[in-house]
């Protein structure tokens, strides 16, 4: 096996430029997309929740389309397709003095409208973990619906909600590989620029794989720290100590503990 | 410090009033026409066999079961509904429905603490956010409230760290801190062991004597003897028989009654 160390060496220590030009549009695509998405399935799991029957349908048509189609096919229909049938282009846009380009934008659009239907349902699925009793025992000392939502409800619910949210997170980050269909620089693309022009194509997806792997990692550790934090307040235990939670040496009693039993959310 | 200070002025009106109350859940026929009046200070305690609508009843009283039918006045206030311009009986905004609710206590089977919160910040977080007191004399009343009920040195503990007994008190305490108008009881200690029943009950005999207005749906037919002044018999969705509990539980006039009261006796 021809494997080039030196070479190998060099690009995870002194990454290029480009390469962490990628790394970082990578970051930003994922915290933007993310960010814009937690909105979005928040709105439409209260649709869901919505006494008017056509948010509730709305809601529940997003969600099946969305997670019934590939990500992959809904980018190239949002970037490409619209384009090509003269429904909406996606322009470069100057945004305080920083170019954004029409394919980025296309691709944080279309992370966050794929991520948002998940999450629309691991926010359902949190609200609906939290006992009725909580709701009727806010109402019955005065608080309005939305008051108790906000008050009563939500702060349980979040701290159930977590745990799978910052999931979909890590694999949103990992999602963003499949960007450079729609010929946006990521990570994955300036690595497959650059395995082409050096034909170190083992040596360079290596490379890439674990700075993919650094970036899941730095990510379970701020999640377990967000965990933890919400478990304090709510003065439960720790969350699972990080180092059985990347290598997967999780015990029964921690696992229980740090993410409580959601419903499958798929088999709905 | 007691547990309430009753007001100094004598009420005409009833302070709750149900005409023909009706009830359904889907096809089934809960409430069929309840009627029943209580008087401030009065202590009305609900039995009957179960099933027969005595938390549903409870619960149409602060609106947490919309009503199918009749009427339910609290304060001469009918709750939840009002009538328009036009004289057409129309839903009270969400707001009107929570402000007649804070007037009105309610303590739940199952306790229902806010377990993210302290025992201390439970009793006062409505009075804080929803009637807008300041937080220190929310403070101080919660703490006053949580003395009284014998749970001083819990201030800052979790919910879930407290017997079942020592919830349900904490329970009614953060009912009082809304300082309400009169108290509604979901079978306070069904769900107790039995040694925690009795300081339960211990809080709501000293909350009765202290002149508090409180409907209760009880299967403690001691404490029903002791306290109540008036027991109300629900069967099929409707009362069938009222009274002092003296009279209702030694002479009972409903055939029904009777075989409920064989049974719980």
């Amino acid at each position: 096996m021809a494997f080039d160390w030196t070479y190998f060496w060099q690009s995870l220590l002194t990454p290029s430029p480009q390469f962490l030009n990628g790394l970082a549009l990578t970051v930003v695509i994922s915290v933007v997309a993310m960010a814009l998405a937690l909105v979005v399935g928040l709105l439409i799991a209260l649709m869901g929740r919505s006494r008017f029957l056509p948010l509730r349908i709305f809601a529940s048509l997003y969600i099946w389309v969305i997670r019934g189609t590939p990500l992959l096919v809904q980018l190239v229909i949002i970037y490409t397709g619209f384009a090509a049938a003269g429904l909406f282009r996606f322009e470069d846009v100057d945004l305080f003095g920083a170019l954004i380009k029409g394919a980025v934008q296309a691709a944080i659009v279309g992370l966050m409208l794929n991520e948002s239907a998940y999450i629309s349902e691991i926010v359902r699925s949190g609200l609906e973990s939290v006992d009725r009793g909580q709701n009727e025992a806010a109402l019955s000392l005065g608080m309005t619906p939305l008051g108790a939502m906000r008050r009563i409800i939500v702060p349980q619910a979040i701290r159930v909600m977590v745990p799978p949210l910052g999931n979909s997170f890590n694999g949103l980050m990992k999602s963003t590989s499949i960007l450079s269909i729609i010929g946006v620089a990521e990570m994955f693309q300036i690595g497959s620029t650059m395995s082409a022009s050096t034909f170190k194509v083992f040596e360079i997806y290596i490379v890439v794989a674990l700075y993919y792997l650094l970036l899941t990692t730095v990510w379970t550790l701020a999640q377990t720290g967000i965990e933890n934090m919400l478990n304090a307040q709510a003065g439960l235990p720790r969350a699972e100590p990080v180092l059985k939670r990347l290598f997967g040496l999780r015990s029964r009693r921690a696992a229980a503990v740090a993410a409580p039993v959601l419903q499958p959310v798929d088999a709905a | 410090m007691t547990l309430y200070t009753a007001p100094n002025t004598i009420d005409i009106e009833p302070i709750v009033r149900a005409v023909g109350v009706h009830k359904s859940f889907g096809d089934k026929h809960i409430l069929t026409g309840v009627d029943l009046e209580v008087a401030r200070g009065e202590v009305v305690v609900l039995v009957g066999p179960s099933g027969a609508g005595k938390t549903t009843f409870l619960r149409t009283l602060n609106r947490l079961e919309a009503i199918d039918a009749g009427e339910i006045a609290v304060r001469g206030e009918r709750i939840g509904q009002r009538t328009n311009q036009r004289g057409r009986l129309v839903e009270r905004s969400v707001r009107e429905l929570a402000q007649q609710r804070a007037e009105i206590g309610f303590v739940f089977q199952h306790f229902n603490l806010f377990p993210n919160m302290t025992v201390l910040e439970n009793i006062w977080h409505a009075p804080v956010h929803v009637k807008r007191e300041p937080k220190a004399t929310a403070v101080a009343y919660a703490n006053e409230l949580l003395a009284r009920v014998g749970l001083a040195e819990k201030a800052d503990v979790r919910p879930r760290s407290l017997s079942g007994g020592q919830q349900q008190r904490v329970a009614i305490a953060r009912a009082l801190a809304m300082r309400p108008a009169l108290m509604l009881f979901d079978e306070p200690t069904s769900a107790l062991d039995p040694e925690m029943v009795g300081e339960v009950l211990a809080v709501m005999r000293d909350l009765a004597a202290a002149g508090m207005t409180m409907i209760v749906v009880s299967h403690e037919m001691g404490f029903t003897r002791e306290v109540a002044d008036r027991v109300i018999v629900m069967d099929g969705g409707r009362i069938i028989e009222s009274g002092y509990p003296d009279q209702v539980f030694t002479a009972p006039q409903h055939e029904r009654t009777r075989q409920f009261l064989s049974k719980v006796l």
